[in-house]
């Protein structure tokens, strides 16, 4: 008996995430539209496309990074993959001017910045991880520091703007869960798609990981490969969703450790989907309540990093008691 | 047959492994023994792929480990080591089940469940194996990584203290069932070993290392007598002769 309910327990989640997910996506369609369908249904849709795409994209980097490092602390943005984005956007003003950002073609851009944090997050990681085993404590070090210079870097390239270039930054700098950038939407769902492909297609190789490398290595897993490969899609997939909605630092910390808790194991064929729909049932669950109940508009991105920053705090403490 | 030749390992200036050159034989049981700091641990990751070397090559049956590719590496040769934190939660059949990743790349046939309970049974598991790791002694836990590893299946297991946390009756359990394996599948097993009476009893080959070189090597008689003992370990260890096999008395 107790072996049925151990088995059972994260496909009912599943089940009971699932139902929430599309609860929450019929009622963001739905609720307090007073137009025209045909001007509704593409009009939302595309929002909803782009919530669905950063609440997977979030999900499934965290996810990976997490299993990739073997701890339940960092995420990619802890690390500074966002802040280094940031740092794009503010070099690409700084030294072009602002109307590059308005002038080149955004699709364009979105490539440029892409092989960009491909090319940064490949040279930080195959140091940090490839050479030898190097100490966890080091590679949180060297990500925070990064991090902050990143992100003092482009504070210190901010200030130097004119105040004109600096709003038009600015604008696409905010994380805001309303006013995604649609034009990127099919390039962003096309990278997605690939990323998937990739990823399933070494599927097998992520619950070994967590193991560790000693018993991935054992086991037979070509670590080194394996581990680029994951981190470059994880980089990808940070891209795509900060081009579309901002940085948001702590989401993805909030719904892996969520999944974790609520799955029970480690697995990754129940910690990915679980992951993947928490993040869609606040996302969409959560625009939904804001912007049709309480009629507010940007809070959201502000309740959902103060609950993840708790539940960071909370981990950091668990983690230094244990 | 495992062929080490001329490996050298630095950490910074000190050379943890200095040009240790060892042939390891087919089939029984080979320990390495050796003071604290002798490079005992570090030897067995670097023939196990694990730890990248400085100098020298090692070939496990005509394979040379930098150039195979890990999975053919991994149905011959597995290897467990001290150290074995875990971030994942897994049960026991979990961890089990992982030995047979290198064949099965996470899909279990039914072969390969026949291979995972009688890898349970062998350790006198079945009964825990659905409890989940952080649930268990440090006996039980050392018990269900030796499982995966035999789970593995390869021709040669590494085992870097595979003693550690285990009481008397498991560790000769323990011992036995590495004794059974090499005679009756025709395994080989290299362990490092601190219990040197462990060694002496059930090892077919002994190797003794100290500051990173092999400074012994051969059979129990070769080694495991006061003048070699003091030679590895500086001190005066007597050897009685009990049963037909040799122990060590080093309380003073």
């Amino acid at each position: 008996m107790e072996l049925k309910i151990r088995w059972s327990r994260p496909a009912i989640v599943l089940v009971i995430l699932v139902v929430l997910a599309l609860v929450s996506i019929v009622c963001f369609m739905t609720l307090g539209s007073r137009g025209n369908w045909s001007f509704v249904i593409p009009f939302r849709g595309r929002k909803l496309l782009g919530l669905l795409l950063v609440a997977y994209s979030i999900a499934i980097s965290t996810v990976l990074f997490q299993t990739v490092t073997n701890n339940r602390i960092l995420t990619p943005s802890i690390m500074g993959f966002d802040a280094l984005y940031v740092l794009v956007q503010t070099s690409i003003v700084f030294f072009f001017g602002p109307m590059m950002l308005t002038l080149i073609d955004p699709h364009f851009q979105f490539g440029m910045e892409l092989v960009l944090m491909i090319g940064f997050s490949w040279i930080l990681f195959y140091w940090l991880f490839l050479g030898e085993e190097r100490s966890l404590h080091l590679l949180v070090l060297v990500g925070i520091v990064f991090g902050i210079f990143f992100r003092s870097l482009s504070n210190f390239m901010q200030r130097l703007l004119d105040p004109n270039a600096f709003q038009v930054l600015q604008d696409t700098l905010f994380a805001s869960f309303s006013t995604i950038d649609s034009t990127l939407l099919g390039v962003a769902f096309a990278i997605a798609a690939i990323v998937t492909l990739v990823l399933w297609r070494m599927g097998h190789t992520f619950d070994v990981l967590t193991l560790g490398r000693a018993h991935a290595v054992n086991l037979g897993v070509n670590y080194k490969r394996t581990v680029v490969i994951i981190l470059v899609m994880v980089s990808v997939l940070v891209a795509v969703s900060t081009a579309l909605v901002g940085p948001i630092t702590f989401f993805g910390l909030l719904v892996a450790s969520l999944a974790h808790g609520l799955v029970g194991n480690s697995r990754h064929r129940y910690i990915l989907p679980t992951a993947a729909l928490l993040a869609v049932i606040c996302l969409v669950g959560g625009q939904t309540l804001f912007e049709r109940v309480f009629a507010f508009d940007t809070a959201l991105s502000i309740i959902i990093e103060f609950m993840g920053g708790l539940v960071f705090i909370i981990l950091v403490i668990r983690g230094a008691a244990r | 047959m495992i062929i080490a030749s001329g490996i050298r390992k630095f950490y910074g200036e000190n050379a943890v492994v200095d040009d240790v050159s060892i042939s390891l034989p087919r089939g029984g049981i080979t320990s390495i023994i050796g003071p604290n700091g002798a490079g005992k641990s570090t030897l067995l990751s670097i023939i196990s792929r694990l730890l990248g070397m400085d100098a020298g090559s090692v070939v496990v049956d005509n394979l040379d480990i930098s150039t195979t590719p890990s999975d053919v590496l991994a149905r011959r040769l597995s290897i467990l080591r001290q150290d074995n934190h875990m971030t994942a939660r897994l049960t026991v059949h979990d961890l089990v089940s992982f030995g047979r990743y290198p064949y099965s790349k996470g899909r279990l046939t039914i072969e390969d469940k026949d291979h995972i309970d009688r890898s349970l049974d062998y350790l006198n598991l079945t009964e825990l194996s659905h409890r989940f790791l952080d649930e268990l002694s440090g006996g039980q836990r050392q018990r269900a990584f030796v499982a995966m590893v035999l789970c593995q299946d390869t021709d040669y297991v590494l085992l870097d203290e595979p003693l550690n946390n285990l009481d008397m009756k498991h560790a000769m359990g323990m011992m036995k069932l590495m004794q059974k394996a090499a005679r009756e599948l025709g395994k080989t097993f290299v362990l490092v070993l601190h219990d040197i009476n462990f060694a002496s009893w059930y090892s077919d080959h002994i190797v003794a290392m100290r500051d990173g070189k092999v400074v012994r090597q051969g059979s129990t008689e070769d080694i495991i007598n006061p003048e070699a003992l003091k030679a590895i370990y500086d001190m005066d260890i007597n050897v009685h002769e009990i049963g037909g096999q040799r122990i060590s008395l080093f309380y003073d």
